[in-house]
């Protein structure tokens, strides 16, 4: 018995006619349209570019000040400062992760559909979409007005900043687990924690380390930057080897920051590569 | 044992998945339950321990209203109904042990089993259970190293050691290879009977399923169409079940395999 599908489609027609893919928008008016309003828009925005070609002539000269002093990085003569502030980042960086993990995780939680009843989904989406709309640094800058100059504005604003970021990808992940495994060991009985322990738990925990090491990672750079609005850390020192133009302080500081980056990177290819 | 009594599900899409459907099942007594893709198989047994609500109608358990029960009672009641998977369903990143012991989480507290401390008595029971199905050098790995039928037979193990009356099982052989489906088949129809357990089977394989079950089930559309001893599957019954095809093959194909396991079983 041959399959037989109702359409007008016909073989002898088709033989011989070469074969192109279908277009992705397949109305070819509003194919071209889109095409022609994409050329006009990098046109107007290529023309509305302004360079000040002679501050760029000047700044060269600055800009290669820097770049030379990374050739004579200067480790010595504020080695106190220096080592002060990346242990205090260092701290913040590792107090900010841990705490928002912990926090992340029942926020996370509650905001995967698949698992959370809606009144809870909706608040934990809340809680992540407020941390993730506030900036880094708006967030410091508000805290530092708050608790004043120093490692705890910064601490709080990168474990804020931990929650929108890491809830928002575990929810993501316990979303896309397979939904077969949690069905079965719901079906033995288990309670509500049990099910979360044994059927969610080690689907979604390799990602789970992997983006925690990420966020490590991310939080230590960014306590760097956070120096700058005043937030503590190596960022405060940086920001003040800048403002006595002491590049190559500044540039000792930035291939510390590059290095520690590289040994993170580095650390988290091996656990994750140990926890698959 | 196992009284349903018009149940019916409505998704929230509007498709009923399960027309008023009104069957006794006795202890002790294996049916299989068959249809077309979508004819409710596994909205059905999904019904019965509530991993989905029915929309009408009771399921009533040695005399239990399953349908009425607060989360706490249904935990208890789904204590007394193992589940067997299609494609398995073992937590893959966990151990077989830990697999087999999950069968055991609506009996223990949630620090033991966070803590994997489960009683002696359950870890023995574990160790039988995988001793019986053959798997007993297994229990340290972890299930995605297992083959597919030694994942279905962990899968057995999590459910026997339950402890269930009854075992749900939803098409435990899809995508088995021909002979492990027969293997993983007769395990589930010999646990059955040592234990006295009742069971569901939702199955593709009209000829497996007439090999081993006492009664089928044929469902349509969510209406029961066939009940019946599996001898009675005729080429008519099979088209009001299932829709036009010559069946004259599958049925005779069982009677044949039939033979080839008495022939094998009188060669050991």
């Amino acid at each position: 018995m041959s399959a037989s599908i109702a359409t007008d489609v016909r073989l002898e027609d088709r033989m011989g006619r070469a074969w192109k893919k279908p277009p992705f928008i397949t109305n070819p008016i509003l194919r071209y349209t889109l095409l022609g309003i994409t050329i006009i828009y990098l046109y107007l925005a290529v023309n509305s570019i302004e360079v000040n070609w002679a501050r760029v002539s000047e700044g060269l000269v600055r800009g290669w000040e820097f770049v030379k002093a990374f050739a004579n990085p200067d480790f010595t003569s504020r080695w106190n400062d220096i080592r002060d502030g990346i242990i205090e980042s260092i701290i913040i960086t590792i107090a900010s992760t841990v705490v928002g993990i912990a926090i992340s995780i029942p926020i996370g939680l509650g905001a995967a559909r698949n698992i959370a009843p809606l009144p809870i989904y909706l608040v934990c989406r809340a809680i992540i979409a407020l941390s993730r709309a506030l900036n880094e640094i708006i967030v410091a800058i508000l805290l530092v007005a708050i608790f004043g100059f120093g490692p705890l504005a910064g601490f709080l604003t990168l474990a804020f900043a931990t929650i929108g970021f890491l809830s928002k990808l575990l929810a993501e992940e316990i979303e896309d687990m397979s939904r077969s495994q949690a069905e079965a060991v719901r079906a033995t009985g288990s309670s509500w924690m049990q099910w979360i322990d044994y059927g969610v738990k080690p689907q979604v925990m390799p990602r789970l380390i992997g983006l925690s090491i990420y966020r490590l990672d991310i939080n230590f750079r960014e306590s760097a930057v956070l120096g700058l609005v005043g937030a503590g850390g190596i960022g405060a020192t940086l920001n003040t080897a800048f403002d006595r133009y002491e590049f190559d302080t500044a540039a000792a500081i930035l291939l510390i920051i590059i290095v520690i980056v590289m040994v993170l990177e580095y650390l988290s290819g091996i656990i994750r590569a140990r926890v698959q | 044992m196992l009284q349903l009594n018009g149940l019916t599900k409505t998704y929230a899409t509007g498709d009923k998945a399960l027309k008023d459907v009104t069957l006794a099942i006795p202890a002790g007594q294996v049916v299989a339950l068959i249809g077309p893709s979508g004819a409710g198989k596994s909205t059905l047994i999904r019904c019965i321990n509530r991993l989905v609500e029915p929309t009408e109608g009771t399921v009533v358990l040695n005399g239990e209203t399953i349908s009425g029960l607060s989360s706490a009672g249904l935990r208890k009641a789904r204590r007394t109904m193992g589940m067997i998977f299609q494609e398995y369903a073992l937590v893959e990143r966990l151990t077989v042990m830990e697999n087999v012991l999950s069968g055991r989480l609506g009996y223990v507290g949630f620090w033991r089993s966070f803590l994997r401390k489960y009683p002696q008595k359950d870890v023995d029971e574990a160790y039988r259970l995988l001793d019986r199905v053959g798997l007993l050098a297994m229990a340290d790995k972890r299930a995605d190293e297992l083959s597919g039928g030694q994942r279905q037979r962990v899968g057995i193990c999590r459910a026997l050691i339950q402890n269930p009356k009854l075992l749900l099982v939803d098409e435990p052989t899809a995508s088995l290879d021909p002979k492990t489906s027969r293997q993983i088949m007769r395990l589930i129809c010999e646990l059955c009977a040592e234990r006295g357990l009742a069971a569901i089977i939702n199955i593709h394989d009209v000829a497996l399923a007439q090999m081993f079950v006492a009664r089928v089930i044929g469902l349509q559309l969510g209406v029961v169409q066939f009940d019946g001893p599996p001898d009675a599957l005729t080429p008519d019954v099979l088209t009001a079940i299932y829709g036009e095809e010559d069946w004259q093959a599958t049925i005779e194909d069982a009677g044949e395999e039939d033979e080839d396991e008495a022939a094998a079983v009188a060669a050991q």
